[in-house]
């Protein structure tokens, strides 16, 4: 089987030309709260979401609908209606990381399929293997904290299909655990859809050198002519003991595209590119160029070289977790 | 108000490890939660210590409670965990993974790291056992007041980070071994010397957040000083202290000296700021803009 490639959407513009570019699977969310991905002027309303996935089906591919952000205690019934579209969209599966929405979506739409999202952190056999039982899930994205050994003993041991990051940003904390992001901000990942938000960054000219500010905790600083990185908490520059420094991870961003025949081998069933935030355009290379080595794996040929490196976020990248010695 | 002390969430040795447990025996507290949050290779160094220090606190009329890991991956920790269902004390769960060992029937508690943002996830953990929930730290005013009601009807008991260094994140990665240029399977215990933390700045030098292996906590202590009467108010019917290596006794004398109404709002942080003035408090997650936000007084009601 080749693997599949599911790609990002973040508008019904990104959707048609993933699909146009090959993508086997486009992934999108609401333009509110309930995704992880709340940016202004991003996602689908109802409309565009019943014709986008009308166009993915006319084309062969299928879309999944991200559900993805912890429901508000007292706001539920918002994504509980986001559930209830989805199902009415035609949507191939939603993508949840929430127990309480889990069970209401195996309850009320027992035909949907459910995604277990990453921002669930599902990080061994035993959890996974509890969510398949528990809520009928059929498939699993791995949180970014594994090694490609530790995901072929996974799926030696889980009942379902695993979904892996391969491409795009690159959380460096167990997704859907880290409220980073709220401590400096007020708005985080499980509760708003956003990690280190635009709204609280600003830049400040100091002698020369341009700073970059979170909830005004200064997190970087480039000197002159020195590009300026989006500022990140987890990529931030810090000071600890004697070191300064990027502690915790480099502004690197993640391709794992030459560990696809590795990650094939540990039995993964499809490969996930991050960013719904991103143009159609770096989409459409982004998947065309996924589709060439899946293609190429499954017939047999070398994957090709390097082709990614300068869609990536300050031109650095980085294989993750999946490589051990990156822990 | 009930007093919870939850689990270190440092490597600590192991003498001071036991002089700790040994000494929350006479802490007016009402349950201590202890075991390894962290890092499961912390765990050997004081692992047989626990039994001895479960049957002190439990004789001391403490309810004792075992906490699982907060992010569990390799073998040995699936077999911890395992082993943790299998021990006849209550266990606390801080990674969801506890709930496939569980015997069914078995009554839970629910630690700050599992994410109950909701009525639904809270009935779902009801219905599977749990008897308590400590919520997450991220969780504003508005969110424990429907909690709090929503646990009274399925009858589940309520708890809030009352004080402590607030658990931000944890990782595949260990910063400690990162810092010190080692890979995390050969991290030589570069942890073991921060007993509450290494502390990380901006470039401004301004204190952020604290480095513990894998685990990021805010530098700031989080503080409910000044939260306690609408944490009451709305239900809540526990507080979590979370320890640390110096003055903890005096902090849970001081929380008792406030939930029984012997100290007026404002003496906890007077006091924490008299004994370590360069410690910073916090308390914005409950009801300031942000989470290192501190309201340094009471809160309009």
């Amino acid at each position: 089987m080749v693997m599949e490639i599911v790609c990002p959407a973040g508008t019904p513009a990104a959707l048609r030309a993933a699909v146009k570019a090959g993508a086997h699977t486009v992934y999108c969310g609401f333009n509110d709260e309930t995704n992880a991905r709340n940016f202004p002027g991003l996602n689908f309303d109802r409309a565009e979401m019943r014709e986008g996935v009308g166009f993915a089906h006319d084309h062969g591919s299928k879309a999944l609908v991200a559900i993805n952000t912890f429901p508000r205690a007292g706001d539920q019934v918002l994504w509980h209606h986001a559930i209830d579209d989805a199902a009415q969209s035609g949507a191939d599966a939603v993508i949840l990381a929430d127990p309480g929405l889990l069970k209401y979506a195996a309850r009320n739409h027992p035909g949907l399929r459910l995604h277990l999202s990453v921002q669930a952190a599902a990080a061994n056999a035993d959890i996974i293997n509890f969510y398949a039982c528990t809520f009928g899930v059929k498939r699993v994205v791995l949180p970014r904290v594994l090694s490609v050994p530790e995901i072929a003993a996974i799926n030696a041991e889980a009942e379902v299909e695993t979904e892996v990051f391969v491409f795009g940003g690159l959380c460096v904390m167990a997704e859907g655990r880290c409220s980073l992001s709220s401590y400096a901000t007020g708005l985080s990942p499980n509760m708003n859809g956003v990690c280190s938000p635009a709204s609280h960054v600003e830049y400040r000219d100091e002698n020369g050198a341009l700073d970059a500010k979170l909830g005004g905790f200064t997190i970087h600083r480039a000197a002159k002519n020195e590009p300026a990185p989006y500022p990140t908490l987890c990529k931030g520059c810090f000071s600890a003991g004697s070191q300064t420094g990027h502690l915790f991870e480099d502004p690197v961003s993640l391709n794992a595209e030459q560990l696809i025949p590795q990650l094939k081998e540990a039995g993964v069933t499809a490969l996930k590119i991050e960013g719904r935030q991103r143009s159609k355009s770096y989409v459409a290379q982004v998947v065309r160029n996924f589709r060439a080595a899946v293609d190429a794996l499954e017939a047999g040929q070398p994957l090709p070289q390097g082709m990614l490196a300068r869609l990536s976020e300050g031109q650095a990248v980085t294989t993750g977790a999946y490589k051990k010695t990156w822990r | 108000m009930e007093l919870t002390v939850g689990p270190n969430q440092f490597f600590w040795p192991a003498e001071d490890w036991s002089a700790f447990y040994g000494s929350l025996a006479e802490a007016p507290v009402d349950r201590v939660v202890m075991g390894e949050l962290v890092c499961s290779k912390r765990l050997p160094f004081y692992q047989e210590r626990i039994p001895e220090a479960l049957a002190l606190l439990t004789e001391a009329g403490k309810e004792a409670v075992l906490t699982s890991l907060s992010l569990v991956t390799l073998k040995r920790e699936r077999k911890h965990t395992a082993d943790l269902a299998a021990m006849g004390v209550t266990v606390e769960v801080n990674d969801l993974t506890t709930l496939a060992y569980l015997p069914k029937g078995m009554g839970f508690h629910v630690g700050p790291l599992v994410n109950v943002y909701n009525e639904g996830t809270l009935a779902w953990l009801a219905s599977l056992g749990a008897t308590r929930i400590c919520l997450p730290p991220e969780l504003p005013l508005s969110s424990v007041r429907t909690l709090a009601r929503a646990g009274r009807e399925l009858g589940i008991a309520i708890e809030v980070w009352g004080h402590g260094r607030l658990p931000l994140a944890i990782s595949g990665r260990c910063y400690h071994a990162r810092l010190h240029k080692r890979t995390k399977d050969n991290c030589q215990f570069a942890c073991e010397n921060d007993l509450d933390g290494l502390d990380v700045k901006t470039l401004e030098g301004q204190p952020f957040m604290a480095m513990n292996g894998v685990q990021t906590l805010s530098h700031s202590y989080a503080c409910t000083d000044y939260q306690i009467e609408a944490l009451a108010d709305a239900g809540v019917s526990a507080l979590r202290l979370s320890p640390q290596s110096q003055g903890f006794t005096r902090i849970c004398q001081n929380y008792r000296g406030r939930v029984t109404g012997v100290l007026a709002p404002g003496a906890i942080a007077a006091d924490v700021q008299k004994a370590s003035p360069q410690t910073r408090l916090s308390d914005g997650f409950l009801t300031g803009p942000s989470g290192v936000a501190w309201s340094a007084g009471p809160i309009p009601s």
